[in-house]
């Protein structure tokens, strides 16, 4: 019912690569001068941390775990591949292995039966405003849209992240989330960066931060930018208003990267972070025909795209996407509440997998975070009513690899691989039916949700004393 | 061209010699659903003639009956219709284009008077899309906006012919809790005090004869109330219609059931309810049936602390007659789905779900009920509407979908916007025209 609320923003993790980010136009004080560091200041000189340096670091580490594996389970790798009576080996946090009956377990360590079972990567949401539009949805949580002007890249949604939401555990024990993106809302048409969270409790942000997930920008197309600015009387108004805003700021943000003298601007420096191809955009378009246009947008300024969110049309132009190497991330069946979204089909995600275009299936939306398998099966059901049958494996990707693959975390997860990290998810059926749910779900190898033991539900600060504390959910 | 069907392990000698109306036809081989709870007959067999049930369940040696249409389900699973409730289907095409939304009504100074049946429009694209997923019939309401009442809800069936209500006026829908609270002034307290307010005027009404003049009533605040708004609260209070009580809190529903006590005859109905499981007992003892929320799981407000997707599950254990509300749904056809993630959760410890058959119940039968229609709609027994749906596989399954919709016996077109859009872009070759001459 409410369908895409207008700001949202996903900060992700540090930077990796301090140095290489380091904005040769940015990283200096308005002197000029170089810092050494922040602690190591002369008398009267203050200097903050140099642009690029990591600043709200992660201080996720994977909690203890031990070696697990699970054997006799239907496992989907994520990337297409499927093993019936599979092991699944993970030590250390990572994967170790993953093959068929005979695949090596050493012996002692703990052995899950998953017979008749199935095993996923960890489930990986790649738009979502959990932390920023937490439950209750109050006015006085409402952190999720700077809509205070049209352009906002200085924005990090990591800064109105509630950790104590109860939805991240909602998303967990029903959904299998184990990553999510948090994005800034779509009033703005730049909404600022998001943040890329392990999906484990934390008293602090940082705590849940995806260590070294790149961050991404939000961007928005279409009515909402208008609507609210328009509304008030200024530019844009329209979708050409929208689209002349988003070119002056870009030119700004060139100006600002080849000028050396100038002084540190943190919307720049996020501007400046996606022409440097560091900093990955994610953007809310819904019809094909602006999708176009952004796409000539982003090649008139220089930078890519990783992925249209909610884009209703784009089996419109499938090819198109994967001409440009675009991921769509999408609902399986919203459609029709807002004029953006009238042509909304339940084929969209089986015509853009037809063009070999790239599927995320995302949620918006906290209770559809606890049902990305289910969607990706209607999606999946509706191709098959015209001839398009995708296997299960694939459709497993659009909520794992593909996911991860469009936040720019592929390298790291979403995908049962060895070496990732060991975030898996062992369902007690088959996830594409709805009769499915996660029984356990593993995050850096810990076993952080196992539906057998009541204790291992996440109770968030808010809910303590409540009605219905530690419930069944 | 009219057949004479034999159908065959069968003695019942069904001598339906209706004349040859399109509304005859017979669905053999089916993996036959009641709707009522039962579990699903294998090989069953459902006929429907003049428009309505006359049989549905195994065939008896020797059983015949004349129609014109004869469909073999292929052992496919064969249901009733399913009954939506409580939607807002007909009443917008585009909820956020203000134009075409008559869901709310802020500018009115009417409020219990609405009538949402005279704004229905049969050839909306959500009922033609929610047709095709399977739902045949409705309750449609407008929503609280101007006032703690939404005014009067309709029944509507799904077949996009000229007269798509079925009852107008079934129920009258309000809201209490912070919703209502908000609609009256920003308490519960003014809530409370308009909606008795409100039902006293209208017992003062009933029984009075005549056409009654459509002036304010005098009192402080006359536009809380007109003299309409108040008639169309007399067959309220005095049982005559339903009254639909959207609340969510477990003191708000303790408050709901308390009204039976100052207002005996009204026929309350509980909408959403997340924290309905919290009072299961005394909403069963009390006998009010709850249109649940099904999935809702988070403190989404203060009133819903206490949030389960086992809520429904739990009311339904505790003797409460439960359907599953669309009204949070993203749209009603997820109601399927809904029902399906209820039979999920009777494999999860601790969880309170639903059989499958009950499950199915909660989106067929038990709504109809609820809504007045029971053994009419909702159901495949003699003399409910001939509302048919065969699927390609377990209705509750994630992805399903009919491939045949009959209501009252007639196939349904399930073409539609959707439908068509689908045609057009089933491949994207534009090397000899562009895709609008594709159609």
């Amino acid at each position: 019912m409410f369908a895409d609320k207008t700001t949202r923003g996903r900060f992700a993790a540090l930077m990796t690569l301090a140095s290489a980010i380091a904005l040769s136009a940015c990283t200096t004080t308005g002197d000029g001068a170089k810092p050494e560091s922040a602690s190591a200041k002369p008398d009267k000189t203050f200097a903050a941390t140099p642009a690029g340096d990591p600043v709200f670091a992660s201080t996720y580490k994977p909690f203890p775990n031990i070696s697990t594996a699970i054997k006799g389970a239907t496992i989907y790798d994520g990337r297409g591949g499927m093993i019936r009576n599979g092991v699944v080996f993970m030590s250390g946090g990572k994967i170790v292995s993953v093959g068929g009956p005979d695949t090596p377990i050493p012996a002692d360590i703990a052995v899950f039966d998953g017979t008749g079972k199935f095993v996923t990567p960890g489930i990986i949401d790649i738009h979502s405003h959990l932390g920023d539009y937490p439950s209750p949805g109050v006015e006085a949580h409402s952190d999720g849209n700077e809509a205070t002007a049209p352009t906002t890249p200085e924005v990090w949604a990591e800064h109105s992240v509630w950790p104590q939401d109860p939805g991240f555990s909602r998303a967990l024990a029903n959904g299998g989330i184990t990553a999510l993106q948090v994005l800034p809302g779509s009033a703005n048409l730049m909404g600022g960066r998001s943040v890329t969270l392990k999906n484990v409790p934390s008293r602090t942000v940082q705590g849940m931060k995806f260590p070294e997930a790149p961050y991404s920008m939000k961007m928005a197309c279409g009515e909402n930018p208008k609507r609210v600015y328009g509304a008030r009387g200024r530019m844009p108004s329209t979708r050409m208003g929208n689209f002349a805003v988003n070119r002056e700021t870009w030119l700004a943000a060139i100006d600002y990267a080849n000028d050396p003298k100038t002084k540190r601007d943190l919307a720049k420096e996020t501007l400046v972070g996606v022409l440097k191809g560091e900093i990955l955009i994610q953007n809310h378009c819904y019809r094909a025909d602006e999708m176009a246009l952004v796409l000539d947008m982003a090649k008139e300024m220089g930078y890519k795209v990783a992925a249209f969110h909610h884009a209703v049309e784009a089996y419109k132009i499938g090819d198109l996407l994967k001409e440009n190497d675009v991921c769509s991330a999408i609902w399986a069946d919203w459609y029709g509440f807002k004029m953006e979204s009238y042509d909304g089909i339940m084929e969209n995600a089986a015509f853009l997998q037809r063009e070999g275009a790239c599927v995320v299936i995302h949620s918006d939306d906290q209770n559809d975070i606890q049902r990305l398998n289910q969607e990706a099966a209607k999606a999946q059901a509706a191709g098959k009513r015209v001839g398009i049958d995708i296997p299960d494996a694939t459709v497993i990707g659009w909520l794992t690899y593909n996911a991860a693959k469009a936040m720019g975390i592929a390298d790291k997860t979403g995908s049962l691989e060895t070496g990732k990290m060991a975030d898996v998810v062992l369902w007690n059926g088959d996830p594409l039916s709805v009769y499915s749910r996660p029984e356990k779900v593993w995050i850096d190898g810990a076993l952080m949700f196992d539906a057998m033991n009541p204790k291992t539900r996440p109770v968030s600060d808010f809910e303590l004393g409540q009605p219905g504390e530690g419930d069944v959910k | 061209m009219k057949q004479l069907l034999a159908l065959a392990a069968s003695a019942l000698a069904l001598t339906a010699a209706t004349p040859a109306l399109a509304q005859d036809m017979v669905v053999t081989n089916a993996k036959l659903v009641i709707g009522d709870g039962s579990d699903p007959i294998e090989g069953g067999v459902v006929i429907v003639d003049d428009g309505k049930v006359v049989f549905a369940g195994k065939p008896a040696a020797g059983q015949t009956f004349s129609t014109a249409v004869v469909v073999d389900a292929g052992g496919a699973y064969v249901t009733p219709g399913i009954f939506a409730t409580v939607t807002t289907l007909g009443l917008s095409d585009v909820s956020a284009v203000e134009e075409t939304n008559d869901i709310t009504a802020r500018g009115t100074p009417f409020s219990a008077a609405l009538d949402a049946s005279t704004a229905i429009n049969p050839t909306s694209q959500h009922i033609l899309v929610h047709k095709a997923a399977g739902i045949t019939r409705a309750a449609t309401t407008m929503l609280p906006s101007g006032s703690i009442f939404a005014g009067q809800g309709a029944i509507i069936d799904l077949d996009g012919d000229a007269n798509p209500v079925v009852q107008a006026r079934a129920f009258q829908m309000i809201s209490l809790g912070e919703n209502g609270a908000d609609r009256a002034g920003g308490s519960r307290s003014a809530a409370h005090a308009l909606l008795r307010a409100a039902l006293r005027e209208a017992q003062a009404l009933a029984g009075k004869p005549g056409i009654p003049q459509t002036t304010a009533i005098d009192k402080a605040d006359e536009v809380l109330l007109s003299r309409f708004d108040a008639e169309a609260l007399v067959p309220v209070v005095t049982g005559k219609q339903k009254l639909y009580v959207d609340a969510e809190r477990m003191a708000d529903i303790r408050a709901v059931l308390a009204l039976k006590q100052e207002f005996p005859k009204l026929d309350l109905v509980l909408v959403g309810a997340t924290e309905g499981w919290l009072v299961a007992k005394e909403i069963a003892a009390a006998g009010v049936p709850v249109i649940a929320n099904g999935l809702i799981d988070l403190p989404e407000t203060f009133e819903q602390l206490g949030a389960t997707q086992s809520n429904a599950g739990r009311l339904a254990e505790a003797g409460v007659k439960v359907a599953i509300n669309a009204a949070t749904l993203q749209n009603p056809r997820r109601l399927q789905q809904v029902a399906g993630n209820l039979v999920a959760l009777t494999k999860v410890p601790g969880a309170t779900g639903m059989s499958w058959g009950q499950a199915f119940a909660a989106i067929s039968s038990v709504p109809a009920e609820i809504s007045g229609m029971g053994g009419k709609s909702g159901v495949l027994k003699p003399g409910a509407a001939g509302d048919v749906v065969i699927w390609t596989e377990d209705p509750l399954e994630a992805g399903a979908v009919p491939t045949k919709v009959f209501i009252a016996g007639v196939e349904q077109d399930l073409t539609n916007h959707q439908t068509r859009l689908r045609d057009r872009y089933k491949d994207l070759d534009e090397s000899n025209r562009p895709e609008a001459y594709d159609w």
